[in-house]
């Protein structure tokens, strides 16, 4: 099988005066149809800039090398336009804030048909029945509403479930989910990450799902790596992370996360 | 909606009261006589105690303060503002009237200028960031707001009407006269906006929503004008809107720099004259503008952001 994304080499350099900075060294990993590919790592460990190197999403002060094969195509050499036609439709990406990533001047309906408008030739009419299509699936109640509400008139979870049903809507090959459980709740955080795996069941799209979350990671993704100061530190599937971690940053991670485990486990049995 | 709207306008009135006593207190505070300066501008050859005891009268001006304040007061609500003290054939309304077409129209001319200069150069500055365009303008926008404008106005009259002798220096009557007093009276408000507009479109370039638009893969033109731009100009509008009343007031200098028969024309002429009921009356007027003109922007600012307009109101 073919991978859907295949990055090799790929570093991250922050420009400065002095010398550049690595941000991101040599990374390689792939992802194939149907698998999500977890990234874990603590913030500033560099798995969002991974990914927002190969999109193109960087600013100016970032250079990024190496290569990122995407349907034949090395991502690191398209041009703005082409990464720009890829984006939102044959890539699509979650974002960790819900509640800031609308325009807060412009109605939900208004936003999700610019990205249709952008990346399909549909009528005003089909944009609408697809933008109420996506709500419905999204178990999303009253719809129509829904279109016309502002985003701070919508939970965070909301805006999350129309955020994953607008980048799953164009039946895109690669979803990114870029740290989606960190901003909201925890019951919230269950139905988003039963949204995902619906997701990956039903349309067998290839994902890439960040977080700092072992939790969460360790419910989507098939495949783990683990990122600490831009490297990649340990990859393997959630078992294998979990027994046979052999980076003692990946094991401080697990530790930390037992611990908290062993006290919730021992809270809830005082209680009962 | 419309409770907000009464709350803020029933709020102003209290305000606008305050503002026409201070405006009258400090007015009648100035030290000189004005039946005096009255007798002498209607060129009475010999000024006798009996002279100025009858204008006084004449005026209204033996009685006690508070009594002409409340007096005034009751006349400016019945649209009387009072007759001129230098020139008692002429009422201040029609003074004011005569006056207030031409401030209008260099103020207007002004706002256009302002608006149709500041949001593109702004925008431009926001979008090539550091770039040459950028840095000029940054250089120009420095220089601009550190100078006075009736430098400004001289310097333009003496390299624009005199050195290349492109428009005419001074007066009224065509839209050519109008362009210099116009320019003058507008660039610091341009340079101000220029920066206003850049700082405020980087500021929202950094936001989520920007980032998000940019997942989506919406063309840039769009995410610049509809989204960026339309954010920043939302917190520009309360600030443009208040420089309207800034802008008619601020007219004073450059009208009297360029001989533009305008209120500042006619204020300037009025305090050199002591003629109360004029300066009363159009330091009163600029007051009730300024209040006027932040209710309504105030106002306006609610009903375009849809997070302060509350559901149901």
């Amino acid at each position: 099988m073919k991978p859907v994304l295949k990055v090799e080499d790929l570093s991250v350099i922050l420009n400065s005066k002095k010398s550049g900075k690595v941000l991101v060294e040599n990374s390689d990993f792939e992802v194939y149809p149907g698998e999500c590919l977890g990234i874990l790592g603590e913030s500033g460990s560099g798995k969002s800039m991974t990914v927002k190197s190969f999109l193109g999403l960087l600013d100016k002060q970032f250079t990024a090398k190496g290569s990122a094969w995407f349907e034949g195509k090395n991502l690191m050499q398209e041009g703005k336009e082409s990464l720009r036609s890829i984006r939102g439709k044959e890539i699509s990406m979650v974002l960790q804030n819900p509640m800031t990533c609308f325009d807060p001047l412009y109605r939900i309906g208004n936003q999700m048909s610019e990205t249709f408008a952008t990346h399909t030739k549909w009528s005003s009419k089909e944009i609408r029945e697809n933008s109420m299509d996506i709500l419905k699936r999204m178990h999303i109640r009253n719809p129509e509403e829904v279109l016309e509400k502002y985003p701070h008139q919508l939970s965070g979870g909301m805006l999350q479930r129309i955020m994953i049903g607008l980048a799953v809507s164009l039946k895109p090959k690669l979803l990114i989910a870029d740290e989606p459980t960190t901003a909201i709740d925890s019951i919230t955080q269950h139905e988003i990450l039963n949204a995902f795996l619906e997701i990956k069941e039903q349309h067998n799209t290839a994902m890439i799902f960040i977080s700092h979350d072992l939790g969460a990671i360790s419910k989507v993704a098939d495949k783990i790596i683990v990122m600490n100061k831009g490297q990649i530190v340990d990859r393997g599937d959630f078992h294998h992370i979990l027994h046979h971690a052999k980076d003692s940053y990946t094991r401080l991670l697990i530790e930390k996360r037992n611990a908290v485990l062993n006290r919730y486990q021992k809270v809830l049995g005082g209680a009962v | 909606m419309k409770q907000y709207v009464i709350k803020r306008i029933l709020t102003a009135i209290p305000l606008i009261i305050v503002i026409s006593f201070v405006c009258f207190v400090f007015i009648n505070l100035i030290p000189s006589n004005p039946a005096e300066v009255a007798l002498r501008v209607r060129q009475v050859p010999i000024i006798t105690e009996e002279a100025i005891a009858e204008v006084e009268a004449e005026l209204g001006l033996d009685k006690p303060y508070f009594i002409r304040y409340i007096t005034w007061l009751f006349d400016c609500l019945h649209g009387d503002f009072g007759i001129s003290y230098v020139n008692p054939s002429r009422t201040v309304a029609g003074e004011l009237a005569r006056c207030l077409p031409a401030t209008l129209q260099l103020a207007g001319a002004s706002l256009v200028m302002v608006i149709l200069l500041s949001i593109p150069i702004g925008f431009l500055c926001a979008v090539y960031k550091d770039g040459i365009f950028d840095k000029v303008m940054r250089g120009l926008v420095f220089i601009t707001t550190a100078m006075p404008p009736y430098w400004v106005g001289l310097l333009l009259m003496w390299l624009v009407a005199i050195k290349l002798d492109l428009l005419p220096t001074s007066g009224n009557g065509s839209w050519q006269h109008l362009i210099l007093p116009a320019f003058t009276v507008s660039l610091s408000y341009i340079s101000t906006y220029i920066r206003l507009i850049r700082n405020n479109m980087l500021e929202n370039m950094k936001q989520d929503y920007v980032l998000y638009a940019n997942v989506r893969g919406l063309p840039q033109k769009q995410i610049l004008i509809k989204h960026i731009l339309k954010n920043s100009m939302h917190t520009c509008i309360v600030a443009i809107g208040m420089s309207i009343p800034q802008l008619i007031s601020g007219t004073i200098v450059v009208e009297n720099v360029f001989a533009w028969p305008g209120l500042g024309t006619l204020c300037i002429s009025s305090i050199f004259n002591r003629d109360y009921p004029v300066i009363q009356t159009y330091v009163l007027l600029i007051g009730v503008l300024f209040v006027v003109f932040n209710l309504l922007f105030d106002i306006l600012q609610t009903i375009s952001d849809p997070r302060m307009r509350k559901e149901g109101m």
